[in-house]
């Protein structure tokens, strides 16, 4: 039917190779994804400080994060910061890049959670004798975190594939580098990528059933 | 920072960029949309487990990088079946099917969040499929498929920063060629994202308005 001889062994031979890539992409994506975590909680109590300074800052932060592509973030984190003369290595670049990217979405995730949250539960938790730092760390936080799960699970999925932006700024060692890699040395471009894409799709599924387990324990109720 | 070498073509060359960028977005958009609410419509009429084939297919749309859907095309109409075509109709036809992924899950669960009571009481005053379809779905999905959709067009627009792997010459890629003549990187990168932020910004607020405005409470 066509000329086209696929050599699948070519691609399978270096399978172990790319699931250390696989393994470099997962890193990037969880810690970022952590990091991502953290600063949407600290965006999201600047969002509720009622300092115009501080919540500037949040807001700013979250509509750059929303409004331009992840892309243009990362290289800003590589090239953009280079002019300050920070150069940072490929691998802090896209970290940097993904968890502002995570940080900008999860802080909206959770204002939206916030919201479904009954103000009354606020009041009565100062009304026994809660600092208003207290009712939002121990009873705000955890239903916030609760309800915003699904979305986290999106943004995780999200950051898996945003690694692949990494090739652009000079990453090497991630699942799409190490791919690209091997392709500058063997040409077989389409059996390398195809098999790649297919080690991303287990991971993004693998990462949705763990989310699914985790949703099973979080909802029960 | 403001003695910059940026001539008046490099702006032409970025607003050709910025041109390809709306034109790459306008097209897959457009396409990716009727695809879309064609296969969310089918989803909807055949339930589930009929659609499971075709629900696997656009998921692998949203579940493996879009560089790689691109390259992957690229290698298999170009290397495999030797076809010559163009980079621009590659980065079309991908980003069309990867909006329509999105766009079918969005659909289905637009007509999902119409009453069922109310669609039978439109079939028992004697209205057909496609009136029902057109009269009742129709004005009561939109309400809540449009914000999402919003979302979901801005999204295509900021993705299409990575056509530049089919030699595409987008904005984003335009900036990079600009980057490497004119080592003035935060300057440019600054204007590309302005364009981004100064097209974005404005949908993703009127989207956050009409989510607000149609919410059915």
């Amino acid at each position: 039917m066509f000329s086209y001889k696929f050599q699948w062994n070519q691609a399978f031979a270096r399978l172990p190779q790319m699931l250390d890539g696989a393994l470099i992409t997962m890193q990037i994506a969880i810690l970022s994804m952590v990091l991502g975590i953290l600063l949407a909680i600290v965006l999201t109590v600047f969002r509720r400080s009622g300092s115009r300074v501080l919540s500037g800052i949040a807001t700013s932060w979250v509509e750059i994060a929303r409004n331009t592509p992840a892309l243009f973030q990362i290289y800003m984190a590589h090239f953009g910061v280079a002019t300050f003369g920070i150069h940072f290595n490929p691998f802090t670049s896209l970290l940097i890049g993904i968890t502002f990217n995570n940080a900008g979405y999860l802080a909206e995730n959770f204002r939206g959670a916030l919201k479904a949250i009954p103000e009354t539960q606020t009041r009565a938790g100062r009304s026994l004798g809660m600092t208003s730092n207290q009712a939002f760390g121990y009873i705000m936080l955890p239903q916030m975190l609760r309800i915003a799960f699904l979305p986290m699970t999106n943004q995780m999925v999200w950051a898996i594939l945003m690694t692949s932006l990494g090739v652009t700024v000079g990453m090497s060692t991630d699942l799409y580098g190490v791919t690209q890699a091997l392709n500058a040395l063997t040409f077989r471009t389409f059996e390398l990528f195809a098999l790649a894409g297919v080690v991303f799709y287990v991971i993004v599924k693998l990462i949705q059933f763990a989310a699914r387990l985790i949703a099973m324990r979080l909802f029960r109720y | 920072m403001f003695d910059t070498a940026l001539t008046s073509s490099d702006f032409l060359f970025l607003a050709r960029g910025a041109g390809m960028t709306l034109l790459v977005t306008a097209i897959s958009v457009v396409l990716g949309t009727c695809l879309g609410i064609a296969c969310g419509i089918f989803r909807f009429q055949v339930g589930p487990w009929w659609a499971a084939p075709m629900t696997f297919l656009l998921d692998i749309f949203r579940s493996i990088p879009l560089l790689i859907q691109l390259v992957l095309v690229n290698a298999f109409l170009g290397m495999v079946l030797k076809l010559k075509i163009s980079g621009f109709s590659v980065a079309c036809g991908v980003l069309t099917l990867y909006t329509a992924a999105y766009c079918a899950e969005i659909v289905r669960g637009a007509i999902e969040a119409v009453p069922g009571t109310t669609r039978r009481a439109a079939r028992s005053l004697g209205l057909t499929w496609w009136q029902d379809m057109t009269s009742i779905v129709l004005p009561l999905a939109t309400r809540v498929a449009l914000p999402s959709w919003i979302g979901l067009a801005l999204g295509v627009m900021k993705d299409s920063a990575l056509v530049y792997i089919v030699q595409v010459t987008e904005l984003l890629k335009a900036t990079q060629i600009l980057i490497t003549r004119l080592q003035e990187p935060l300057l440019l990168l600054m204007i590309c994202g302005l364009f981004y932020f100064v097209i974005s910004f404005p949908l993703a607020r009127l989207g956050g308005y009409l989510e607000r405005r149609w919410s059915n409470d």
